[in-house]
């Protein structure tokens, strides 16, 4: 039986255990003189049941499907002549491709060198057995553990208690994952980064100033010794950022403000969920607008009054990234100005201020930290930000701060470097570990502070 | 106290008072241009896509007598699949091409005239010919495909700053005008859009294969994230004791949400595809990965769903006996569900259009057949988007519009059930 039969033959397994058990507490029950009279209700006896059917058989099928494969490979190798064993980990992962694609039919036996071809009959042969073996084992495992606890039943068997920590158990276990998600990232991203670090020493990394990070092929080629240092990133990154800070900041506010102070209810009601549309907009169709619409507008427009504006500017992506973080920017706002307590609105248009003057010198100070909050998630985003500025901004890293000209980012050098085949040994693609490992850092270090000033904030008016 | 007059005074203040409200109408302007300039910007990008757009869901077709020649297409038996297969059907194509501009010479004016017929032209009279066998040496009038040039030229032909020429040469115009002066060239409702996977050629490409990977990928995505996620959430908030363990769950969910999308793709490149040895390109690790992207999201949103329902319910559970797990799954769960599934769709719809993390494992490939599984190689709806932006041909730009509304569409249309669901199922409590 394959993996997923194993798996609908388990929980099969499971269902049968869970009514044989049920059917049995409900028949005690009875001669007994009614439910009342077992420990637990009989759903959980059946229950109980079901768990131990399932449980024990899933792990070792688990543990069993991360180890078969190997163990083969490995005998099978070993059963190689010496003169084609492989001598090193390259050689040794060609020889199991080829051995696998030779018993697949996509290599053509006649082509093959005849060990390999014999070393394929084996691993049949061999994943032949373990696949029975492994059915046999998973079956009896279940069935065993399943007439165990079905014996088991018994008036007197707690088996509420023992479900009820199961339960509990498999929620602790899913609430863990988002741990063990961070964890993943921080170590799969820091391996890597490291492995880059031992390669490129990290000052030159994050001091030099040129990144060229294309490798010779051959030793003897001129001039593509690759070169790391990511401060022209950094400062491309920044720039973009600081462009779309500059539209979503004071639009966004302004439009909070407007929102939650100004507006008919009427207006709203209307204009907030369609603000709120820019931040459903998947970010591969701000890259497509701003590639295809705002660039050329930009370059027509520049060209009239006499400014040279490149085919792929920071300007452009700044702009569009900058209309995508309003919503963001203006919905955190809007909900700090709203938690404002009426009392100081009051307080200040009774002494006789304008509106404007209150929302100035009143709401605007008691919602600052809030807002700097939002404004710090928001930079956040805008620098993980990756499709528009790999659609719209450009690939040479240049050193500069205007805006008209060609930058290229953190994200954008990342999906340069792995999109398409790569290995994992080369300088190249561990560069875009570390760049990662240098984004998920700072982006980390912002949403904390920006968290904390946030929720520090909420607390002092509610 | 000061030496003013009250005249004075009321004079001042009456100066001051003007200046201020001057102020006041400034700054509701700033306030009201603000939010003008954000519902022009979501005005201007749905009016421009779709006037990129709306012509790709038309394709331009050619009247054509097609001869099923014997010899041209070197096929004597048309139920034998294997001289079907290898048929020369562009031949009989370019043959029906020669008779009806009869007065093409030199190969290098036909080459040119060939041209003006899509690629794929032959594969429908291969369909045709497959259906009914006795057509064969048969002389059948039939619509063909157009190539993208002369599609994006044919649809352009009424604009205002003339038509878009492109690639078209002067001969391929004369050509094109003498068969819509006889009536032989026409627009019909794109189908191959709809039921294709992608081509490099525009005019046969169409979104249905990345619309099926982005199908498998969510379907693994809310198999996976929904139970997963409405679990921790059910812990957080129902279970756990407040202490440092919780709380240090709660920062880091909280930080998970906000991770750039990109770092999601750099773990599953790192973990899923080199460490597990999992496949690139399929819709199983893009699953898993936006599975993780969505986690946090709908923790949190079932935390919020699982907090708006009163203790007042749990309490009485409890005062007529029930467990703690009773509670939880016949009180909590059945009354928090509707927000919990609209915290979910939610999910769902970032999930659908998000980009970057896919780009990471390998799901940027040119694939061209129609995914049928979680294992064949795929690419979503979005990572088409992309591929499609960066291609040279022209007719591309509208199709990549056409696929940005579908997959707007598609937004739309979960926005709109979660909304739906909320103001349908979710229940005020007093």
């Amino acid at each position: 039986m394959g993996f997923g039969s194993l798996i609908l033959a388990v929980l099969g397994l499971s269902l049968i255990a869970f009514y044989a058990s049920r059917v049995k507490a409900l028949s005690m029950a009875k001669s007994l003189g009614g439910i009342q009279q077992l420990a637990s209700l009989p759903f959980f006896y059946g229950m109980r049941a079901a768990i131990w059917c399932a449980l024990p058989a899933l792990a070792l099928l688990i543990i069993w499907s991360l180890f078969d494969n190997h163990i083969i490979s490995t005998i099978v190798l070993s059963n190689l002549p010496d003169s084609v064993k492989p001598t090193n980990t390259d050689q040794h992962n060609l020889l199991i491709n080829s051995i696998e694609n030779i018993s697949s039919g996509s290599l053509d036996p006649q082509f093959a060198d005849p060990n390999l071809v014999s070393a394929s009959k084996i691993l049949d042969q061999l994943n032949n057995t373990a696949q029975k073996l492994l059915t046999i084992l998973i079956l009896s495992v279940s069935i065993f553990f399943m007439s165990f606890a079905w014996i088991k039943v018994s008036p007197k068997l707690h088996a509420r208690q023992m479900v009820e920590k199961m339960f509990k158990w498999t929620l602790l276990i899913a609430a863990c994952l988002a741990i063990l998600a961070t964890l993943g990232i921080i170590l799969s991203v820091l391996f890597e980064a490291i492995r880059f670090f031992q390669l490129v020493p990290a000052s030159d990394f994050l001091l030099g100033t040129e990144w060229s990070p294309q490798m010779a092929i051959r030793s003897d080629q001129v001039g593509s010794t690759g070169s790391f240092g990511a401060i022209p990133l950094f400062v491309g990154t920044l720039l973009i950022s600081f462009i779309a800070m500059c539209i979503a900041v004071p639009a966004g506010l302004m439009s909070a403000i407007y929102l939650a102070e100004y507006a008919k209810p009427v207006v709203r009601n209307f204009a907030k969920p369609v603000l709120e549309i820019l931040a459903g907009i998947p970010t591969v169709v701000y890259g497509f607008f701003a590639a295809l619409t705002v660039t050329p507008f930009l370059r027509e427009y520049g060209a009239t009054i006499g400014l040279e504006i490149s085919s792929e500017s920071a300007l452009s992506a700044g702009l569009v990234m900058g209309v995508m973080i309003i919503p963001f920017v203006s919905s955190l706002a809007d909900d700090v100005i709203t938690a404002v307590p009426q009392s100081l609105r009051d307080g200040s248009l009774g002494l006789g201020a304008t509106k404007s003057e209150t929302i100035k010198k009143v709401i605007f100070p008691a919602a600052l930290p809030g807002i700097v909050g939002g404004v710090l998630l928001a930079v956040s985003r805008a620098i993980g930000e990756t499709m528009i500025v790999v659609m719209a901004a450009g690939l040479a890293a240049k050193m500069t701060i205007n805006p008209l000209e060609t930058v290229t980012t953190v994200t954008v050098q990342i999906v340069t470097l792995l999109v398409g085949d790569q290995e994992f040994d080369s300088p190249k693609t561990l560069a875009a570990f570390a760049l990662g490992l240098m984004l998920f850092v700072v982006t980390l270090i912002l949403n904390f502070l920006a968290l904390r000033i946030v929720n520090k904030y909420r607390e002092q008016y509610d | 106290m000061t030496s003013l007059s009250t005249a004075a005074r009321q004079e001042k203040i009456r100066s001051g008072l003007k200046k201020r409200h001057r102020a006041e109408t400034r700054f509701r302007l700033y306030g009201a241009t603000a939010i003008t300039f954000g519902l022009m910007c979501v005005l201007f990008l749905f009016s421009d896509i779709t006037s990129k757009g709306y012509k790709a869901f038309q394709l331009t077709y050619i009247n054509l007598n097609v001869t099923y020649d014997e010899d041209v297409l070197g096929v004597s038996d048309a139920s034998d699949l294997s001289q079907m297969a290898l048929g020369d059907f562009h031949g009989a194509v370019k043959a029906g091409l020669r008779d009806r501009f009869t007065d093409v010479n030199g190969r290098k004016n036909k080459r040119e005239l060939y041209s003006i017929l899509s690629n794929g032209a032959g594969y429908t009279l291969r369909d045709q010919l497959k259906e009914n066998p006795n057509l064969l040496n048969t002389t059948a009038n039939m619509w063909l495909i157009a190539d993208d040039d002369v599609d994006t030229y044919f649809k352009s032909l009424n604009n205002k700053d003339g038509p878009f020429k492109g690639r078209m040469t002067e001969n391929k115009e004369t050509w094109l005008q003498s068969l819509i002066e006889s009536g032989e060239v026409e627009t019909r409702f794109n189908t191959n859009f709809f039921s294709k996977g992608d081509s490099r050629e525009p005019e046969l490409a169409g979104i249905y294969g990345a619309t099926m990977g982005s199908f498998y990928t969510l379907l693994i995505t809310i198999i996976l994230a929904f139970p997963l996620g409405v679990a921790a959430a059910v812990y957080l908030e129902e279970f756990a004791l407040r202490n440092r363990w919780t709380n240090f769950i709660e920062v880091n969910i909280n930080n998970l949400a906000a991770v750039p999308s990109i770092i999601f793709g750099l773990l599953g490149l790192a973990v899923f595809i080199n460490f597990f040895d999992v496949p690139r390109s399929v819709p199983l690790v893009g699953g898993l990965v936006l599975t993780l992207m969505t986690l946090p999201t709908i923790i949190i949103s079932s935390r919020a769903a699982i907090k708006s329902v009163p203790p007042s319910i749990r309490e009485a559970a409890i005062g007529v006996g029930a467990s703690p797990m009773q509670v939880v799954l016949h009180h909590v769960l059945p009354l928090a569900m509707p927000g919990m599934l609209t915290g979910a769709i939610i999910g769902m719809a970032r999930a659908l259009g998000e980009t970057a993390p896919l780009l990471m494992i390998g799901m940027v490939a040119f694939i061209v057949d129609v995914p049928t599984g979680f294992n064949d190689p795929a690419t979503a709806l979005p990572v088409q988007i992309f591929l499609w932006a960066d291609s040279p041909e022209r007719a591309f730009v509208e199709k990549t519009s056409a696929a940005i509304m579908v997959l707007l569409a598609f937004l739309v249309i979960m926005n709109t059930v979660a909304v739906v669901l909320r103001k349908r199922l979710e229940r005020r409590w007093m």
